[in-house]
């Protein structure tokens, strides 16, 4: 059962590089055929250093470390009963292959609905680049269905 | 399949700025979206756990439908241009859905000074059900705010 002191829990943060060939990979997986997100001189030739990070990369990258789901037990949420509810990305530079990339996490909210049937997490996450620019904030909330 | 429409800051809100029909997802699809995004939970490609957890089969990730979104979005604006992009997740896409994503302008404003446009988001399968419902803020082009 999440409860409401969990508020304002700090999580694991965690370092990524991205990698050129992970982003074609997710390029081809979610069938995004503009070639600026899968081959690095279609992207040099639209002006980009390196290959983009497609919008949604900011979720995918944070899963890449040791023990993702981790923080459900800290949050004693059972995997089998967890849906995604609501996404959102505030963008504030782009991230290309080969920029590393640190994400801070911590626990925004947590509350009930239909008298504790639903219960809501959302989690807040910043990553930032080597030189600490801000990137992007992820906005994660997470829905357990009890019974 | 991509159609767009000129965005710019006399485009009428309401006007269907661009769509896009991903074909129908398959096990196939998911297992590469489970691989390639790093989201490794077995709901949505080991069936014997989506059952143990009362799912009748595998359903897609939310973020593989919020990626097609993605997907539209960068043909309205290169990702410089986006300033935020937000989805609700309101029912679980199955097995066989043809996801077609549409964005719709809402209005043209302005943020930290630099016109923009606020474009509704949805994601529908192949009977119109909504499947995720959102919105994204992008800024417009130099010289398109006119």
């Amino acid at each position: 059962m999440v409860n409401r002191s969990h508020i304002g829990l700090e999580l694991k943060p965690s370092e990524h590089v991205v990698e050129a060939g992970r982003l074609r990979f997710l390029a081809r997986a979610t069938g995004q055929d503009d070639p600026v997100f899968a081959n690095a001189e279609a992207a040099r030739g639209a002006g980009y250093p390196a290959i983009p990070a497609p919008p949604t990369l900011g979720f995918c990258l944070e899963m890449d470390r040791d023990e993702p789901l981790d923080f459900l037990g800290q949050l004693g949420i059972d995997l089998g009963k967890l849906l995604h509810a609501e996404q959102r990305f505030d963008y504030r530079a782009p991230i290309f292959a080969g920029d590393t990339i640190r994400f801070t996490s911590r626990v925004a909210d947590v509350y009930e609905k239909k008298g504790g049937a639903l219960v809501f997490a959302t989690i807040e996450r910043e990553a930032r680049k080597a030189d600490g620019t801000l990137a992007l904030t992820a906005t994660t909330t997470l829905v357990v269905r009890n019974g | 399949m991509a159609e767009r429409v000129a965005l710019d800051g006399g485009t009428p809100p309401g006007t269907e700025i661009a769509s896009l029909t991903m074909p129908p997802i398959t096990r196939h699809t998911l297992a590469l979206y489970c691989g390639a995004s790093g989201d490794h939970n077995p709901i949505h490609v080991d069936i014997d756990f989506a059952k143990r957890a009362g799912f009748p089969d595998v359903f897609a990730h939310g973020m593989l439908v919020m990626a097609y979104l993605g997907n539209l979005l960068t043909h309205i604006a290169p990702v410089e241009r986006h300033r935020s992009f937000s989805t609700r997740f309101q029912a679980i896409t199955q097995l066989g859905d043809a996801i077609t994503c549409t964005a719709t302008l809402q209005s043209i404003g302005e943020q930290d000074g630099v016109p923009v446009a606020t474009l509704a988001l949805t994601a529908r399968n192949q009977t119109g059900e909504v499947k995720l419902a959102g919105d994204a803020v992008v800024a417009l082009a130099e010289g398109d705010d006119r």
